[in-house]
C-alpha cells in the first residue's frame, strides 16, 4: 500500500485547472511513499483528457466511459471500486464543489478517514501530516493521521504538472448500481450576467461585510464615481441581496482582472481571493492587520473604512 | 414530513489574539451560530409555514454551553432540539468528519427524517464534508453547495441548484431522503422575534450521550489529530500607510492618480 489514486475533474468538455494540479500533489506524495501515482479520469471524453493528463511523473490513468459529465453516484462507486483494486494508501481529490459532493462518500464507502481542504501534505508513509487552514485563514494548522486516507486539496497551493509523460492508459470497467444512482443532474446555467460585467473594468472598488448596513453602500458608491470606478464585492453583500450577483467577486462569482481593487472591509476569505488575486494592484482597507487579505495585498492601510472611505472621496472632488 | 437540521456552534475570533498550543487562547474567543447553519434553519422554517414540513427539529453536537445557541434555532422556528454530548468527546481537540457522521447518523436513525439540511461548512474547522458523510453513513441521498429548492417536493424528489464554480449553477434532482448542505445566500434568514426568543425557552431541548444513541466509544476516537497551530507567516510585502485616516487616504489618492486612476 504505497501508490496514490489522484481523480481528475473536468466539466462541459474541459479539464479543470486543478487536475494538473493534482498531478503535482500525488507524484510528490508517491516520491515519499514510493509508490506510484494513478490517476483517474471519469466521465465524457476520457480518451481526450487522458492525453491531456499524461504528465510527467504519472504511472497510470484509468480512463472509465460511464456517464458525460459528474454524477457523484457514478464518481464514488467508481472510485471505491478503483481504490479496492489498486489499494493505493492516498485517495486525492480536488477540493471542489464537486469534489466536496463525493469525497466524503468514498471515504465512508472505504472506511478511511478523510481530511478536507489541504493546502500542504507530506508523508513518511504511514503518518500523513497534512497543513490546513482554520477560522477563515486566521490561523495555519497542522494535522496528522495514521495510514490510508482520502485527501482534498485546495486549488491554486501546488503548481500545475508540465511535460508529456509515458504513463500507460487503461480502460476501466465499474460495475455501476444504477439503482444506486438517485441523483440526476439535468442542466447547467449560467448566472450572474447583467448590465455590469466586472471582469472587464480597469478599477474595481471592492466592498464587504465591513460596510455592516445596506445604507452604509451610499459612501462606497461615492467613491466609485469620484474615481470613475465599477463597485463589486464579496459575497455577503449579494447574499443580503445589497447588489446584484453579477457584481460577486470569488470562486462562485467572477473572476477579475483590473489594474487597481480596492478590497474595502474584506477579509480576503480564500473563496474570494480566488476571484481577484490575479489584479495588478490590490489596495486594501480593514481594521484587522491580521486579516488575510493583507498577505496578497500590495498597499493597506489598517484603520476603519468609515473614516478612510469619505476622506479618499473628499481627495478626488 | 420531518426535517432534521444538524447546527454547530462556530469560535469566532479576535482581531488580535494569541495561540496556546494547538488553540486559540479562550479570552479572545467568542461563540455563534455556524453562518451557512442560519440558512439551513430559515429553509426548514419556510418549507414548515409552505405546509410541506409538520416538524422541524434541530440536532447539534456540545457542550452545555452551547445551548444558548440552540436556542436561537429554536426561536427561529424550529420546533424542538436534541443536544448530543458525552464525557467521552471532552478531551477531543479535533472531531473528525467520520465522528460526526456516526453521532448525527445515530439521531437520524431514531428520528427518520426525510430531509436533513447543513450547512454547507462550519465557519471555525471548515472541512466542508459533514452532510455528504453523514449521508453515507445512512445510505440517504445527498446534494452538496445547494443554492436554491424548489419547495413543492413533488413525488418524494427534490429539485435543486448546486453552484459550482464560476457563476454555473448545476440543476439536479435528488430522490428523498436526502441530505442537502446548504449554501448561503439561498434565502434571507430572520432575525429571531422577542415572542419566538421566549417560546424557544420553553421548547424541547433533550440531551443524548454515546449510549443513549448507541454509539460505541471507538467509533469517535480521533482519527486526526492537530499538532500545530501558528498565524501563517505573512507573505505580505504590501506597503502599510501609517498615520490619521486622511493622511493615509491622501497617500492612497497619490497612488491612485500616479497610477492614472480618475484624471
Ligand atoms: C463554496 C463556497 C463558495 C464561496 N464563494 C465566494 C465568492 O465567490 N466570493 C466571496 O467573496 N466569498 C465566497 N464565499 C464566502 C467566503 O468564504 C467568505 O465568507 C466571504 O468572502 C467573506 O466576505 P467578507 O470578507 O466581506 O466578510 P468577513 O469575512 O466577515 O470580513 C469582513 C472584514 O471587514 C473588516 N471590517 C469590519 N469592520 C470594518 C471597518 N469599519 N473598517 C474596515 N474594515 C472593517 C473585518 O476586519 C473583516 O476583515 C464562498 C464560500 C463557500 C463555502
Amino acid at each position: 500500500m504505497t501508490d496514490v489514486l489522484a481523480v481528475a475533474e473536468h466539466r462541459r468538455g474541459d479539464l479543470r485547472d486543478v487536475s494538473y494540479e493534482l498531478v503535482t500533489a500525488g507524484r510528490q506524495l508517491a516520491n515519499e511513499t514510493g509508490g506510484d501515482l494513478h490517476l483517474a479520469v471519469i466521465s465524457g471524453t476520457v480518451e481526450d483528457f487522458a492525453e491531456k493528463l499524461n504528465r510527467d511523473g504519472v504511472d497510470t490513468i484509468h480512463t472509465v466511459t460511464d456517464g458525460e459529465e459528474f454524477n457523484h453516484g457514478v464518481y464514488t462507486q467508481t472510485v471505491a471500486q478503483l481504490a479496492d483494486s489498486l489499494d493505493p494508501q492516498y485517495v486525492l481529490i480536488p477540493n471542489s464543489v464537486n469534489g466536496l459532493d463525493y469525497a466524503p462518500a468514498v471515504a465512508t464507502g472505504l472506511e478511511r478517514p478523510l481530511v478536507t481542504d489541504t493546502i500542504d501534505l507530506e508523508t513518511d508513509g504511514e503518518t500523513l501530516t497534512a497543513t490546513r487552514e482554520m477560522y477563515g485563514g486566521k490561523v495555519e494548522t497542522t494535522t496528522e493521521l495514521e495510514g490510508p486516507a482520502v485527501v482534498t486539496t485546495r486549488g491554486g497551493e501546488w503548481p500545475k504538472a508540465e511535460g508529456t509523460g509515458d504513463a500507460a492508459i487503461e480502460s476501466f470497467e465499474p460495475e455501476i448500481d444504477e439503482a444506486a444512482l438517485g441523483a440526476t443532474v439535468t442542466g447547467f446555467e449560467e448566472v450572474g450576467s447583467g448590465d455590469v460585467d466586472i471582469s472587464d473594468a480597469e478599477v474595481l472598488v471592492s466592498v464587504g461585510r465591513g460596510i455592516d448596513e445596506e445604507e452604509n453602500l451610499e459612501i462606497i458608491h461615492d467613491l466609485a464615481d469620484a474615481l470613475d470606478a465599477t463597485v463589486s464585492s464579496s459575497r455577503p453583500i449579494v447574499d443580503n441581496g445589497w447588489l446584484p450577483k453579477n457584481r460577486q467577486v470569488g470562486q462562485s462569482g467572477k473572476v477579475v482582472t483590473p489594474d487597481v481593487y480596492i478590497a474595502i472591509g474584506i477579509s480576503g476569505a480564500v473563496q474570494h481571493v480566488a476571484g481577484m488575486k490575479g489584479s495588478e494592484t490590490i489596495v486594501a482597507i480593514n481594521t484587522d492587520p491580521n486579516a488575510p487579505i493583507m498577505d496578497i495585498a500590495d498597499y493597506a492601510i489598517t484603520d476603519d473604512l468609515f473614516d478612510v472611505v469619505p476622506s479618499l472621496t473628499e481627495a478626488f472632488r | 414530513m420531518k426535517i432534521l437540521v444538524p447546527v454547530t456552534e462556530v469560535a469566532t475570533v479576535d482581531d488580535e489574539f494569541e495561540i496556546e498550543g494547538t488553540a486559540i487562547a479562550e479570552q479572545y474567543l467568542g461563540a455563534d451560530l455556524n453562518e451557512w447553519d442560519e440558512y439551513a434553519i430559515e429553509e426548514a422554517v419556510q418549507l414548515q409555514e409552505a405546509g410541506v414540513a409538520d416538524e422541524v427539529i434541530t440536532v447539534t453536537i456540545g457542550p452545555e454551553e452551547c445551548e444558548q445557541t440552540i436556542r436561537q434555532a429554536l426561536a427561529k422556528g424550529a420546533d424542538r432540539a436534541v443536544r448530543i454530548w458525552d464525557d467521552a468527546l471532552e478531551g477531543i481537540d479535533l472531531l473528525g468528519v467520520e465522528a460526526k457522521a456516526a453521532l448525527l447518523s445515530a439521531v437520524v436513525e431514531d428520528e427518520d427524517p426525510d430531509l436533513v439540511l447543513t450547512g454547507v461548512q462550519a465557519g471555525d474547522g471548515a472541512f466542508g464534508a459533514t452532510g455528504v458523510s453523514l449521508a453515507s453513513t445512512v445510505g440517504y441521498e445527498w446534494a452538496a453547495v445547494v443554492n436554491h429548492l424548489e419547495h413543492d417536493l413533488e413525488d418524494g424528489v427534490a429539485s435543486v441548484r448546486r453552484e459550482l464554480e464560476g457563476g454555473v449553477e448545476e440543476l439536479t434532482d435528488v430522490e428523498l431522503p436526502a441530505v442537502l448542505t446548504i449554501q448561503t445566500g439561498i434565502n434571507e434568514p430572520r432575525y429571531a422575534s422577542l415572542r419566538g426568543i421566549r417560546q424557544a425557552q420553553r421548547k424541547e431541548l433533550e440531551v443524548l450521550g454515546l449510549a443513549d444513541l448507541g454509539v460505541d466509544e471507538s467509533a469517535i476516537g480521533a482519527a486526526i489529530s492537530l499538532t500545530d497551530m501558528y498565524e501563517p507567516e505573512s507573505e505580505s510585502d504590501a506597503t502599510v500607510w501609517e498615520g490619521s485616516a486622511e493622511e493615509t487616504a491622501g497617500q492612497l489618492a497619490e497612488l491612485l492618480r500616479e497610477k492614472g486612476v480618475a484624471q
